[in-house]
C-alpha cells in the first residue's frame, strides 16, 4: 500500500498586516500598514489553494492572473511575478494598497469558505514594492510603432491604465493632465498615509517608461478642446477626467469659514502637502473640533487627515447606519483605532457662525431608516422635533462628487446624462467617433480598481478602432 | 518650466510678467486667469490674464506683491522660472459690440482692465476708462489707458490725483447712458461700482478674485453666493452680475486664511526673502 504524504496544513487566517500602532500613526502621515515581510508574504502565498477553475480572476476588474502570480512569488520568482501583475495591471502597487480587495477578488476566494480569504492585495503590494525598492523597474516590451496617436485627458486610473495599454500596443499617446501632478485622485484624494505619493510618482513615471508622453497643467476644455485635438492629429480620444465637482448639502451657512469641502480639504492636505504648512506655502487650519459629514472613503480620509492635523476631536456625522456606509470595513476600524467618533443617523440641516464669519456650531436633525430607496439601501428619513446642535469649528462635508461639466460643454455632439456623467456604450465609446470615456466621467463617484476597469476595456476597443481606421 | 521673458515696475510692489507658455498664449482671452506655481512647495495662485501675444508665445499678468507667493514671485527676474502655468481658466468675457462701455479698473486690476477695454474696443464700443488707486504713485497704465479709450478719467481715494473717490460717477451716470459697465479692482471698489450703477440699470459686470486652489472647479473654495446662489467662480466666473453678488460674504472668505498668510509672509521676510536656508 502506497504511503500517503501527510499533506501540510493550510493556516486558515491571513497573516496578518504589520501596522503602525494607533498611538503613534494617529500623530503622524507615514503609511499606517507596513506591508509584508519576505518571509510573511511567501507565508501568505502558500495559502493559495492554485484552485483549477480560479474564482478570484473574475472578481478582479482587470483579470489579473491571480494564481499564477501567487504561485510565482511563493516559488520565490519574484521577477516573473512581477511581470505576470503587470500584464494585466499597470499599477500593482497602488492597487495593492487601495483596491476594496475584500469586495472583489478575496471574496470569491474559497479559501473564506473554511477561514479567511487569500490577502491577494497584500502580494500585490509586496511584489510591486519589491520591485520598486530593488531599484530596477523592468519595462515590458512594446509593439512596434503603429503610426496611430491618441490623446488621454485626465493622468487618474482610467487615463493612467489607457495611457499605458496603448502605449504597449505601439501607440503613440500624449496624456494630459490639468493639475500640476499625475495621479488624479490617487495624488490629491487619497492621503500619504493610506497611499504614499512617491509610489504614485514611481508608478506615473512607468507608464512615462513605456513611451507615454505626459503633459502637465493641461486643463482639455479650456486649452485645447476634444474636436481640436481629433482635427490637430490624434486618431481617438480618451477622456478620463473622473467626478471633480464638490456636492454640498445646500444648508444655510454653508459659506461660513471653516467649512471645506472634502475635495479642498484633502486637495489642500494631499496634492499640496498643507500638513506641512509653512514649509510648504499651501496653509490649512484646522480647529479642536471637527465634524465630517458622510460615510465614504473621503469622509474617512479626512476625517483621519483632520485628527493628523491636531484635531482634539474628530466626529463622523453619518445619515444612515453602520450597516450602510459605503466606505471601505478595513478603513472604518483603522479609523476608530485611532479614537474617531461616529454618530449615525443624524444630518446637518444649519451653520451657525461666529462675528468673523467662522463656523462654530452645527444644528442637526436626527434620522431613522424608511423603505430602501434606488440604490437598495434604506432611507433616511428626517424625525420630526429631534433637532439638536453640536458644537464644531471645523466641518468637511464629504458627501460625494459630481461630473466636471467643463469638457462635456466644450464638446459639441457628447451625450451626456442629466446627471453630467458621459454616455458610453459596453465597450467606453461615446457618441462621437473616435472618442472614448471610462472612469467616474462616465459612473459617477466610484472605485479606483473599477476606473482601471474602464480604462482596459476602452484600450482595448481604442485599440481596435485604430487598426482598423483607414 | 515656464520663463519670465519681461518683467517691469508699475508701481511701488506692483510688478508685470510676461511668460512663455505659447500653447496658453493661443487660448487667452479677456477675463480668463492663470494658476501659477513658483516651485515644488509653492501654493496655486490665481493671476487674472492681463494680456495674450501669440506671435511671442508668451501671457501676461500684473501682481501685487502682498502675500508670501507674490513677493517670491516678484524677486524673479527675467529668464528665471516658474515651475506651472495653467491656464487659460475660467468663462472668458462676453465681448461683443454693446454700445457705450463703462470700465472701471483698480489698483493692480487697471492691468487685466486694459486687456478688456483693448477688447471692448476693437469689437466697436464706445469706451470710457476710469482708473482708480488708492494714491497716485500706486496708478500706471495712465497712457496706455488714455489711447485706447474715448473718455479717460482718473480717481484716487485720497484724491492726490484725479477725483477724490468714485462718487463722481453718480453724476455721470445720470447725465449719460451707459449700455454696460465692467468693474475690476479690490473688492470694495467693485462693489462700490455695483451700488453705483444699480439704480441706473446699468448691466455691470465685475470680476471676483477669491481664494481658490485648483481652479478648475474640484476644491469648492472659490464659492460665491450670487442672486441667492452658490457659484464656483472658477469655473461659473470669475465675471459675474455685480447686482447680485454678495460682496460681505466674499470679503469674509478671502481672509479665511489671513494668520496662517501673515505667518508665511513674516517669515518669508525674516529670512531674507528665501526661507529655506539653503536647503
Amino acid at each position: 500500500m502506497a504511503e500517503s504524504k501527510p499533506k501540510p496544513k493550510i493556516r486558515k487566517e491571513a497573516v496578518p498586516m504589520p501596522k503602525q500602532k494607533p498611538e503613534t500613526r494617529k500623530s503622524n502621515f507615514d503609511e499606517v500598514a507596513l506591508g509584508y515581510t519576505e518571509e510573511q508574504a511567501r507565508e501568505e502565498a502558500s495559502r493559495c489553494l492554485q484552485c483549477p477553475k480560479p474564482q478570484c480572476v473574475g472578481g478582479c476588474p482587470v483579470e489579473i492572473c491571480i494564481p499564477e502570480f501567487i504561485k510565482l512569488l511563493k516559488e520565490g520568482k519574484y521577477e516573473e511575478a512581477v511581470m505576470k501583475l503587470k500584464e494585466k495591471n499597470a499599477l500593482p502597487a497602488i492597487c495593492g494598497r487601495v483596491c476594496p480587495q475584500e469586495e472583489q477578488c478575496q471574496k470569491c476566494c474559497i479559501m473564506s469558505k473554511v477561514g479567511e480569504p487569500v490577502s491577494i492585495g497584500r502580494l500585490e503590494r509586496w511584489l510591486a514594492d519589491w520591485e520598486r525598492e530593488k531599484g530596477s523597474v523592468k519595462v515590458p516590451e512594446k509593439a512596434s510603432s503603429t503610426g496611430r496617436k491618441v490623446a488621454v485627458v485626465g493622468a487618474g486610473p482610467a487615463g493612467l491604465t489607457v495611457a499605458a495599454d496603448l502605449s504597449r500596443l505601439g501607440h503613440e499617446v500624449v496624456l494630459f493632465e490639468a493639475l500640476h501632478l499625475a495621479g488624479g485622485v490617487l495624488v490629491y484624494g487619497i492621503p500619504e498615509f493610506r497611499l504614499p505619493k512617491h509610489i504614485v510618482q514611481s508608478e506615473v513615471s512607468y507608464v512615462q517608461k513605456l513611451g507615454v508622453d505626459l503633459r502637465l497643467g493641461h486643463l482639455i476644455g479650456r486649452i485645447h478642446t476634444i474636436p481640436e485635438l481629433l482635427k490637430s492629429g490624434f486618431d481617438a480620444v480618451f477622456i478620463g477626467v473622473g467626478a471633480g465637482l464638490p456636492t454640498f448639502l445646500g444648508v444655510p451657512g454653508e459659506n461660513l469659514g471653516g467649512i471645506y469641502s472634502a475635495n479642498e480639504f484633502l486637495i489642500r492636505v494631499n496634492l499640496m502637502k498643507s500638513y506641512a504648512f509653512p514649509c510648504y506655502d499651501t496653509p490649512i487650519r484646522i480647529g479642536k473640533h471637527v465634524v465630517i459629514i458622510g460615510g465614504g472613503n473621503a469622509a474617512m480620509d479626512s476625517a483621519r487627515s483632520a485628527l493628523r492635523l491636531g484635531a482634539e476631536e474628530v466626529c463622523i456625522v453619518y445619515r444612515r447606519s453602520r450597516d450602510e456606509m459605503p466606505v471601505r470595513k478595513e478603513e472604518l476600524e483603522n479609523a476608530e483605532e485611532e479614537g474617531i467618533t461616529c454618530k449615525f443617523l443624524a444630518n446637518p440641516i444649519r451653520f451657525i457662525g461666529d462675528e468673523q464669519g467662522w463656523v462654530k456650531a452645527m444644528e442637526c436633525i436626527c434620522m431613522e431608516l424608511g423603505p430602501p430607496d434606488q440604490s437598495g439601501r434604506r432611507r433616511p428619513v428626517p424625525v420630526k422635533g429631534s433637532e439638536f446642535v453640536m458644537d464644531t469649528d471645523t466641518v468637511i462635508v464629504a458627501i460625494g462628487k459630481s461630473a466636471n461639466p467643463i469638457i462635456q460643454s466644450t464638446t459639441e455632439g457628447l451625450a451626456v446624462t442629466k446627471w453630467g456623467t458621459i454616455v458610453v456604450d459596453e465597450n467606453g465609446k461615446t457618441s462621437i467617433d473616435g472618442v472614448y470615456a471610462g472612469g467616474d466621467i462616465v459612473t459617477g463617484d466610484a472605485t479606483v480598481i473599477s476606473a482601471m476597469g474602464a480604462g482596459k476595456k476602452a484600450a482595448k476597443a481604442i485599440h481596435e478602432y485604430l487598426m482598423n481606421k483607414k | 518650466m515656464y520663463e519670465i521673458l519681461s518683467k517691469k515696475e508699475l508701481a511701488p510692489k506692483i510688478k508685470w510678467f510676461e511668460i512663455y507658455a505659447p500653447a496658453v498664449a493661443e487660448k487667452a482671452q479677456p477675463g480668463q486667469f492663470l494658476i501659477i506655481i513658483i516651485d515644488e512647495k509653492g501654493e496655486r495662485i490665481p493671476l487674472t490674464i492681463a494680456g495674450a501675444d501669440k506671435a511671442k508665445g508668451t501671457v501676461a499678468f500684473a501682481f501685487n506683491e502682498v502675500g508670501k507667493t507674490t513677493k517670491q514671485l516678484g524677486t524673479l527676474c527675467e529668464g528665471d522660472s516658474v515651475w506651472n502655468v495653467t491656464g487659460p481658466l475660467g468663462v472668458p468675457s462676453e465681448i461683443r459690440n454693446f454700445g457705450k462701455v463703462l470700465c472701471v479698473g483698480g489698483g493692480v486690476m487697471i492691468a487685466p482692465m486694459l486687456y478688456q477695454v483693448e477688447a471692448l474696443r476693437k469689437a466697436g464700443n464706445n469706451v470710457t476708462a476710469v482708473v482708480g488707486a488708492r494714491i497716485e504713485s500706486l496708478l500706471f497704465f495712465e497712457d496706455e489707458m488714455k489711447k485706447l479709450s474715448d473718455k479717460f478719467y482718473v480717481a484716487t481715494d485720497d484724491g492726490s490725483k484725479g477725483y477724490k473717490g468714485l462718487g463722481f460717477l453718480k453724476e455721470m451716470l445720470s447725465k449719460e447712458k451707459f449700455d454696460r459697465c465692467v468693474a475690476m479692482g479690490p473688492v470694495v471698489m467693485m462693489k462700490e461700482v455695483s451700488e453705483l450703477t444699480k439704480p441706473f440699470g446699468v448691466p455691470t459686470i465685475v470680476t471676483l478674485t477669491p481664494i481658490m486652489v485648483d481652479g478648475m472647479g474640484m476644491c469648492g473654495v472659490c464659492r460665491v453666493t450670487v442672486g441667492g446662489k452658490t457659484k464656483f467662480a472658477c469655473v461659473d466666473g470669475p465675471e459675474f452680475d455685480g447686482h447680485l453678488v454678495d460682496f460681505d460674504g466674499l470679503v469674509k472668505r478671502q481672509r479665511m486664511f489671513l494668520p496662517e498668510e501673515r505667518l508665511s509672509s513674516l517669515m518669508w521676510e525674516l529670512q531674507g526673502g528665501c526661507r529655506c536656508g539653503g536647503k
